[in-house]
């Protein structure tokens, strides 16, 4: 009974598995990123980079034809020269991250418009490019997998570093030369988790697998380790259950994950020991 | 007395560029817009140089998902003659029409067809009934359909080369006889009651689009209907009445140009015939990206699956794929087909999950560039009726 509804479709089914090993990869690499994302509020950032990485894209596409990975590298290219430029316009003028994150990709898309219209077919890009969770071929997992390994070894050396640059910006900058290397790490690696979950999940796998549980782990803990900790096993918790969801009552794949992280979220959202709304409700009762 | 000269002149030289205009324009080919490759290869085939032919979803594109450009919006305004699949084929057509200013017929290919009904959820019902009795049922359905078809081939036929002979010389004549003896085949005949039909039945399906399913590109039925021949018969008439309405000057040639035509496709037809024929009963199944090719199973007797559904928008999901690999394990099915226009990794993955091999490219909506296997719609089913054969048989 336990066997056929949780093991046997994975011990059944290749693409089972494989669909849960890049969900685990992208809940170990993109999830922890998602956190410090909130922690910037910057929580929007995988949305803008969904449409800044048209530029890129298309020019891969111009060069190469239909070939992944030259769409894949030029999105990569897009979406880095985003997130720097971003960053460094933050860093040298008063314009907040956000707004000049929200400058940037709109002129990037702009571009990427402009020259699909121009030069590009009528194939849709971005519809070819976006992958999904049950087409995962070996060099996406690997490619998932990689950056999942290149991710949590970047955090490992730069942790505490970054939960500075999230939490006080300026006295980091102030006691520490490492300020700007950890802003444009963790940027960079932003983009890696991002562009990589887009060519091998789509666009709502990734961003919703990033955002969500770190959105979830929020409510039981203050602490950005207990953050991530939670928020990866939130992550993988709503892969496992949204592919036996969708495996069992034939829902697509990639909804039933995110609305299982979203569902997740919900209950957290009320009953969450840290600022979930039940307790809030509580402690003004009591005041 | 200068101003006064100079209106004057200028008032002169305007008439006469209007009249040079005009006069340029009778000659000139008759601007006409197709919405897909397809469409714009039956036109050229009928138009010939009477009309100039532009295509918006050209080769390779996808007609499912496609954004049209301004220069798409100046095409259809300009056109005389807008040719459209129907059948909620294209989802984003409407409001381009609308936005163009467009103020010429609208020809809707499949207005004389009749439709595949698709329900949303076919993959579903594919699981509780089982394939077995699926398979079946599709089978004997497929055989009837030949039946039929071929009578119908027959009269049409018979119908067809009178309808050149007659119209040529005397279009007015044309009507009433078509009217009189052709009623069911409806070219040609009544072109307004037919335009009217053919845009009450869309809006019908635009509301059922709406009221029920999901925003999807498609409505109640699969729009795919090229992918029959007899169908195609169909699509040409309607091309044929609408343009010798148009320019009833080259009417003759365009008739001609149908009669050739359809000659060529039901000359495939008998060929692709004896192709098909040949594959033994287990040997039918024909897994593909998305469904596209209901009206080529129908017609052929064949079975064709796909883990995508009819639109190559939707998601799937992991008991569709499941239940895919199941049956191609089951019924040992040996080839997957990719195609053109579509992410064909999920299909791999099926091919690498069970062993399948891919089986090559079939052309579902769209053609191949002009130095592709498929350029032109006669090319395009010949060349998928020789790769299905040539993968199921070995």
């Amino acid at each position: 009974m336990i066997w056929e509804a949780l093991i046997e479709p994975f011990a059944a089914f290749g693409f089972m598995r494989r669909a849960l090993l890049g969900c685990v990869a992208i809940a170990i690499g993109a999830t922890p990123i998602g956190v410090f994302l909130l922690l910037r509020r910057m929580s929007l950032t995988g949305d803008a980079m969904a449409h800044a990485i048209l530029p890129g894209a298309a020019v891969g596409y111009l060069i190469a034809g239909l070939s992944l990975t030259a769409m894949t590298i030029g999105g990569l290219i897009a979406g880095m020269a985003v997130a720097l430029f971003s960053g460094f316009v933050s860093r040298a003028t008063p314009l907040r991250e956000d707004a000049s994150l929200a400058a940037f990709y709109l002129i990037s898309l702009a571009a990427g418009v402009l020259i699909v219209s121009t030069r590009g077919s009528n194939v849709d890009l971005m519809h070819v490019l976006f992958g999904s969770v049950l087409a995962l071929d070996d060099p996406a997992l690997i490619l998932l997998c990689a950056i999942t390994s290149l991710t949590v070894l970047t955090l490992a050396l730069l942790f505490r570093p970054l939960v500075l640059e999230c939490a006080d910006p300026q006295f980091l900058r102030s006691v520490s030369r490492l300020s700007a290397l950890t802003h444009f790490s963790f940027l960079a690696l932003a983009v890696l988790n991002l562009v990589g979950g887009f060519q091998a999940l789509g666009t709502l796998m990734i961003v919703g697998v990033m955002i969500l549980p770190a959105a979830t782990a929020r409510f039981w803990t203050a602490s950005v380790g207990g953050m991530i900790v939670v928020s990866v096993l939130v992550a993988i918790l709503a892969s496992v259950a949204g592919l036996l969801l969708s495996y069992h009552y034939s829902l697509p794949s990639g909804p039933a994950i995110i609305l299982s992280a979203g569902a997740a979220y919900a209950l957290s959202l009320v009953v969450g020991p840290v600022g979930g709304l039940a307790r809030t409700l509580q402690n003004s009762a009591q005041a | 007395m200068t101003s006064r000269r100079t209106l004057l002149t200028l008032g002169t030289a305007l008439a006469l560029s209007t009249l040079t205009l005009t006069t340029a324009r009778a000659s000139e080919p008759m601007p006409v817009v197709a919405t897909f490759s397809i469409l714009g290869d039956m036109v050229g085939r009928i138009g010939g140089e009477h009309v100039a032919v532009t295509t918006l979803v050209g080769p390779d594109g996808d007609a499912h998902v496609y954004q049209p450009t301004p220069a798409d919006a100046r095409s259809v305004a300009d056109a005389d003659l807008l040719f459209v699949n129907g059948l909620e084929f294209e989802g984003w057509l409407d409001r381009l029409v609308d936005a163009s200013g467009f103020d010429g017929t609208r020809v809707v290919a499949t207005a004389s067809i009749e439709p595949i009904p698709f329900e949303e959820g076919g993959h579903d019902d594919h699981g509780e009934h089982g394939h077995d009795e699926h398979g079946h049922d599709d089978h004997a359905h497929g055989e009837h359909g030949h039946d039929d078809h071929g009578h119908d081939d027959q009269a049409a036929k018979a119908g067809h080369s009178d309808h050149g002979h007659g119209h040529g010389d005397h279009d007015h004549d044309h009507d009433d006889l078509a009217e009189a003896g052709h009623g069911d085949h409806g070219h040609g005949d009544h072109d307004h009651d037919h335009d009217e039909v053919a845009e009450a039945g869309h809006d019908d399906h635009d509301d059922h689009a709406h009221g029920g399913h999901h925003g999807h590109n498609h409505g109640a039925f699969d729009p795919h209907a090229w992918q029959s021949l007899d169908n195609a018969v169909a699509y040409v008439d309607e091309i044929t009445a609408a343009l010798a309405k148009a320019d009833p000057a080259n009417a003759a040639e365009f008739y001609q140009n149908r009669a050739a035509y359809v000659a060529e496709i039901e000359a495939l037809d008998v060929e692709i015939r004896e192709i098909l024929a040949a594959l033994p009963e287990d040997r039918r199944t024909v897994v593909t990206s998305h469904d596209a090719f209901g009206y080529f199973a129908e017609h052929y007797g064949l079975t064709f699956e796909a883990p995508q559904g009819l639109s190559t928008e939707s998601e799937p999901s992991a008991a569709d794929v499941a239940e895919m690999i199941e049956q191609i394990r089951e019924e040992g099915i040996s080839a997957v087909f990719v195609e053109s226009i579509t992410d064909n990794r999920l299909l791999q993955q099926i091919a690498r999950e069970t062993g399948a091999t891919i089986g090559g490219t079939l052309y579902s909506d769209a053609l191949s560039g002009p130095d592709g296997p498929a350029s032109t719609y006669i090319d395009m089913m010949r060349h998928n009726a020789n790769t299905l054969a040539a993968a199921l048989a070995s």
